[in-house]
């Protein structure tokens, strides 16, 4: 009885393990296609797909957009602050886009290396606080650039 | 140790504890849900950067939260009930399951809603959202699973067997943020150093978690108390119950 049970707490250990290790085998064999977006270092490089749709997540670079007058068509860069890619988007904006705005962008590539962008979603960060505190924290922080330099 | 456990275990002691301790639990979750929902909804300030919307937080978090506790309780049950063979653990795993897929579906539905007006999208099949799915399908398999085989014996060895293997992907949800990029923002409570959430926001937060797991417990002693009576249906002790006009 008491073999049988050591046998039974022996094939529930097996259990976790091996599938531990399959699914860790075939998530690292999945590593490129489970990631949802490229980085604009990525797009530059040259290792996101030509010709095929594909996404860019990254932050929307301060002072780059540019609205055209009577229409949806808007024009930013989106830059992961080593790199950037410039991207033309015509559509509905989410309410949270704004410059410095972390976005996945889906589209394509066209020959010039502008990204011709079919949907944009805006990506926000995991802090939650008052406006108050956004306030003071952003104060000091520029308290503190100032210092520096 | 071991006849605690056995006495525990016991179903007729089991029926009877959980009938005693439920209305309290009872009353303590209403009055964690009325605090935790007050505090949240009313007393909290609004956030820097989506403004009401967020509060969504304070339902959407806590379920997706039991969505994995209750997973993990049901392997450990599976794990116990494969091993030392106790009878209760059959009961408790199966009156987790529609619970735990519940709150799967809740914490879906939550993000869902939550991500139209703020990312812009209902659904994308990021590493987060996609994982938190193929839960909701391992809670409705092993409830299917338990359905479909007509000895009850059977139908559990092979679901705690699915409820196992299935365990691999409550660390691939908690960690897909870290592992991937992904549209879902990372953790805010469970990073290194210090959670970033206000703590005007935090304590509804962990008020109303603290809620759903007495919720949770409270529905599964209810329905666990259920499942005894209907197996235990022709034994001496139910009987007299039922002639005593106690249930």
């Amino acid at each position: 009885m008491r073999a049988q049970r050591r046998n039974r707490l022996f094939m529930v250990i097996f259990i976790l393990i091996g599938i531990g290790i399959a699914t860790a085998l075939t998530l690292n064999a999945f590593r490129q296609n489970i990631l949802f977006f490229f980085t604009p270092t990525q797009v530059v490089a040259g290792e996101a797909p030509s010709g095929h749709p594909f996404r860019i997540g990254g932050l929307v670079a301060v002072d780059s957009v540019e609205r055209a007058a009577g229409s949806l068509k808007v024009h930013f860069d989106v830059t992961d602050t080593v790199n950037s890619v410039s991207v033309t988007y015509e559509g509905i904006l989410p309410d949270l886009f704004k410059e410095g705005q972390g976005i996945v962008t889906k589209g394509i590539l066209d020959g010039k290396g502008v990204f011709v962008a079919s949907e944009v979603l805006a990506k926000h960060d995991e802090n939650y606080m008052p406006p108050e505190a956004e306030h003071a924290l952003r104060a000091a922080q520029t308290l503190q650039n100032n210092s520096d330099k | 140790m071991w006849t605690w456990a056995h006495k525990f275990g016991s179903p007729g002691y089991f029926y009877a504890l959980a009938g005693k301790v439920n209305p309290w639990l009872t009353a303590l979750y209403i009055a964690l849900f009325a605090t935790g929902l007050y505090l949240g909804l009313v007393v909290a300030p609004t956030d820097y950067q989506q403004g009401d919307s967020y509060r969504i937080i304070f339902v959407h978090v806590p379920s997706a939260w039991m969505s994995m506790f209750v997973y993990v309780v049901m392997a450990v049950f599976a794990a116990i009930g494969l091993i030392w063979r106790l009878k209760l653990t059959a009961v408790l795993a199966k009156a987790s399951a529609p619970l735990g897929a519940s709150f799967t579906f809740l914490a879906l539905a939550t993000g869902s809603i939550w991500g139209k007006p703020m990312w812009g999208t209902w659904w994308v099949w990021d590493a987060r959202l996609t994982s938190e799915l193929i839960l909701l399908f391992l809670y409705l398999g092993f409830m299917a699973l338990q359905a479909a085989m007509p000895d009850r014996q059977t139908a559990w060895r092979a679901g705690a067997i699915l409820l196992l293997v299935g365990v691999v992907n409550i660390p691939i949800i908690h960690f897909s943020v870290d592992w991937w990029y992904t549209l879902h923002q990372p953790a805010t409570i469970t990073k290194l150093g210090a959670p970033s959430i206000h703590p005007s926001m935090l304590v509804p937060l962990l008020i109303m978690a603290v809620a759903f797991k007495v919720f949770y417990l409270s529905l599964l002693l209810s329905r666990a108390r259920a499942e005894i009576l209907h197996r235990e249906r022709r034994t001496r002790w139910v009987q007299e119950l039922a002639r005593s006009g106690q249930l």
